[in-house]
C-alpha cells in the first residue's frame, strides 16, 4: 500500500520538500524561458521604441560613466604596480606593456564594466521596475495603450546590450592610460612605444571576444534587472529584494558566462 | 445629468479565482449610459478586482463582461487599445508615473494612442485636462513633488484627457483628509456632469458612495448581494449590511 505522502494529492503543501522545491525551480526556469522568449519577440516585432532605446542608453552609459573612470584607471595603475616587482625580479619590466595590454582587453576591462554596471544599472533597473509594480505604473501604462513589457523592458535590455560594450572599450582605453602613467613614470617608457607594446600583444580575436562576452554581460544585467523587477512582490520590501536580487544574480552570472569564455575563446585560440 | 436608458456596462455570472482563493462568485451588474455607481465592499472582497478585469488587465474564470457592446476578454492588440482608449482608470496609488514631470505624464496616454498630434495640440490638451482638475500650476513639477489630493487629481486628468466614455475609479478617497476627499468626490460628479462620463467607483468610503453613486452596489462574499440607491440598500435589515454601515459610521 503506498504512504500517503507519494500519494498525487495535487495540493503543493502534501508533498515533501524536495518535490515541492524542484517544482518551484523548474516552475521557475519555464518562467525566465518564456521572458528571454518574449524579449526576442517584442524586439523583433514592430513598433520600436527607438526613443526610449536612445534615452535608456544614456541613462546606462552616462550614468556609469564616473564610477568606470575611475576604476578602470586605478585597475590599470593598480595592476601595473602590482605586476612589476615580479618581472623585475627577471629583468622583465620591458614586458609590462604587453603583460597589461592582454590582462586588461581579454579579462580585466570586461569584467570590471560589467561588474559596475551590475552594481550600478542592475540594482537601479531591478529597483525602478519593482517600484513601478508596486505602485501600478506598470498596469497603468497597459491601461494607456502601451505594452509596459517592449517600452519598460526591451528598451532597458537592447540598451544595456549596445552599451556595455561601449563601456567596456571606455574602461580598456582609461585603464591602459592609468598603466601608461605608471610605466612612464617608472620606466620612462613613450607613448607610442608603450603602445607599440600593446598592440603587438593583443590580436583581433582578443578584442572580438571581449565585445562579444560584453554583449553577452549586457544582456544578462539588463534582462536580469528587468526579470527581477517586473516580478517583484507587492510592497516596498519586495523592491528592496528585486534590486538586491537583481545585483547578485547578475554579478554570479557574469562570473559564469566569463569562465564560459575562458574556454571557448580557449578552445578556437588551441586550433 | 440624468442617466440614459441605455446600457453600456453588462457583467453577467463573473467569477474569478486566485488560487483557493474564490473572490467573485458570480457577479452580476448592469450600468446605464451616464450612471455613477458606486461598488462598496470591505478590504479584499474584489472592488478592485472587478474594475481591473473590465479593462483586461485580469481574465475571468468564467462568465461575461460586455463594456460598451464589446466583449472585454476576446478583445486583442489594437482592438484591446482602441477600447482602452474609451475606458479611463484611475488608480488607488495615482499611478503617475515618477521618472515624467506632469506635463510628461498627461502627454503619455495622448502621444501613445493618438499619432501625428502637433506639439501646439498636445500643449492644448495637456493645459485643458490640468484646467479640469484645477492644477495648472503644476505642469512642470514632479510627481514627487505634489500631495497625496493633487496626485489623485492629476492621475484623473491622465484619463480624461483622452476624453473616455466610461470612468472606473479605484479607491478614489484612499488616504485623504475628509476636506481633499470631498473636493475628490466633487470632481468625480463634475467629470460626470462635463464629460457625461459612466462611472463605476470602487470604495469603502461610505460618504464618498453616497455623494457620487446613483446606486450603490453592496459586494458581500463575491456577489452583488444589494444594488440600488444608497438609503434603500443600507435600509436593508441584513446583518452584514448594517454592520458595514454602523462600523463606518460609529468608529
Amino acid at each position: 500500500m503506498q504512504s500517503d505522502t507519494t500519494k498525487p494529492t495535487g495540493r503543493a503543501s502534501d508533498r515533501p520538500v524536495v518535490t515541492r522545491r524542484l517544482d518551484r525551480f523548474l516552475l521557475g526556469l519555464a518562467d525566465v524561458s518564456s521572458f528571454i522568449g518574449r524579449f526576442f519577440r517584442e524586439a523583433l516585432l514592430p513598433p520600436y521604441e527607438f526613443k526610449e532605446i536612445i534615452r535608456q542608453c544614456y541613462e546606462v552609459g552616462f550614468r556609469s560613466l564616473l564610477l568606470i573612470s575611475t576604476t578602470g584607471f586605478i585597475t590599470g595603475i593598480v595592476f601595473t604596480n602590482q605586476s612589476r616587482p615580479s618581472l623585475s625580479e627577471f629583468g622583465a619590466t620591458s614586458w609590462l606593456p604587453s603583460l597589461i595590454a592582454i590582462a586588461i582587453v581579454r579579462a580585466l576591462g570586461p569584467l570590471v564594466t560589467a561588474l559596475i554596471a551590475a552594481g550600478k544599472v542592475g540594482s537601479s533597473i531591478g529597483a525602478e521596475l519593482g517600484s513601478m509594480n508596486v505602485t501600478e505604473q506598470i498596469d497603468a501604462m497597459e491601461v494607456s495603450g502601451t505594452d509596459p513589457f517592449k517600452f519598460l523592458v526591451v528598451t532597458r535590455v537592447l540598451a544595456t546590450s549596445f552599451t556595455i560594450p561601449l563601456l567596456t572599450m571606455y574602461t580598456i582605453f582609461v585603464g591602459l592610460l592609468g598603466a601608461y602613467i605608471n610605466v612612464n613614470q617608472n620606466e620612462q617608457t613613450s607613448f607610442t612605444s608603450f603602445m607599440q607594446e600593446v598592440f603587438g600583444a593583443i590580436t583581433y580575436l582578443d578584442i572580438f571576444a571581449s565585445v562579444l562576452k560584453s554583449i553577452v554581460f549586457g544582456f544578462t544585467i539588463g534582462m536580469v534587472g528587468c526579470y527581477k523587477g517586473y516580478h517583484s512582490s507587492k510592497g516596498t520590501e519586495g523592491v528592496g529584494k528585486a534590486a538586491n536580487s537583481a545585483v547578485v544574480t547578475s554579478m554570479f552570472l557574469v562570473f559564469i558566462e566569463e569562465l564560459l569564455s575562458l574556454q571557448i575563446v580557449g578552445a578556437i585560440r588551441g586550433s | 445629468m440624468t442617466p440614459s436608458t441605455e446600457t453600456v456596462i453588462a457583467i453577467k455570472g463573473l467569477r474569478k479565482s486566485f488560487g483557493d482563493l474564490h473572490v467573485l462568485r458570480g457577479v452580476d451588474l448592469e450600468v446605464s449610459r451616464g450612471e455613477n455607481v458606486a461598488v462598496l465592499g470591505r478590504s479584499g472582497t474584489g472592488k478592485s478586482v472587478l474594475i481591473k478585469l473590465m479593462v483586461g488587465l485580469l481574465k475571468p474564470d468564467a462568465g461575461s463582461i460586455l463594456v460598451l457592446g464589446q466583449d472585454v476578454e476576446t478583445l486583442r492588440g489594437k482592438e484591446l487599445d482602441l477600447f482602452r482608449q474609451k475606458v479611463g482608470f484611475s488608480f488607488q496609488s495615482s499611478a503617475l508615473y515618477d521618472s515624467m514631470s506632469i506635463r510628461e505624464n498627461l502627454e503619455f496616454p495622448l502621444v501613445r494612442n493618438i499619432r501625428n498630434l502637433s506639439r501646439g495640440e498636445i500643449d492644448k490638451a495637456v493645459e485643458e485636462a490640468l484646467d479640469d482638475v484645477g492644477l495648472s500650476q503644476t505642469i512642470n513639477q514632479m510627481p514627487s513633488e505634489l500631495s497625496g489630493g493633487q496626485r489623485k487629481r492629476i492621475g484623473i486628468a491622465r484619463t480624461l484627457i483622452l476624453k473616455p466614455e466610461i470612468m472606473l475609479y479605484d479607491e478614489p478617497t484612499a488616504g485623504l483628509d475628509p476636506i481633499t476627499s470631498i473636493e475628490i468626490n466633487n470632481l468625480i460628479n463634475e467629470v460626470r456632469e462635463r464629460f457625461g462620463a459612466t462611472s463605476i467607483i470602487i470604495t469603502h468610503d461610505l460618504t464618498c458612495a453616497k455623494t457620487t453613486g446613483d446606486r450603490v452596489a453592496m459586494l458581500l462574499d463575491g456577489k452583488f448581494e444589494r444594488v440600488g440607491p444608497f438609503d434603500e440598500v443600507f435600509a436593508d435589515p441584513d446583518e452584514r449590511i448594517q454592520q458595514f454601515y454602523n462600523y463606518k459610521f460609529v468608529n
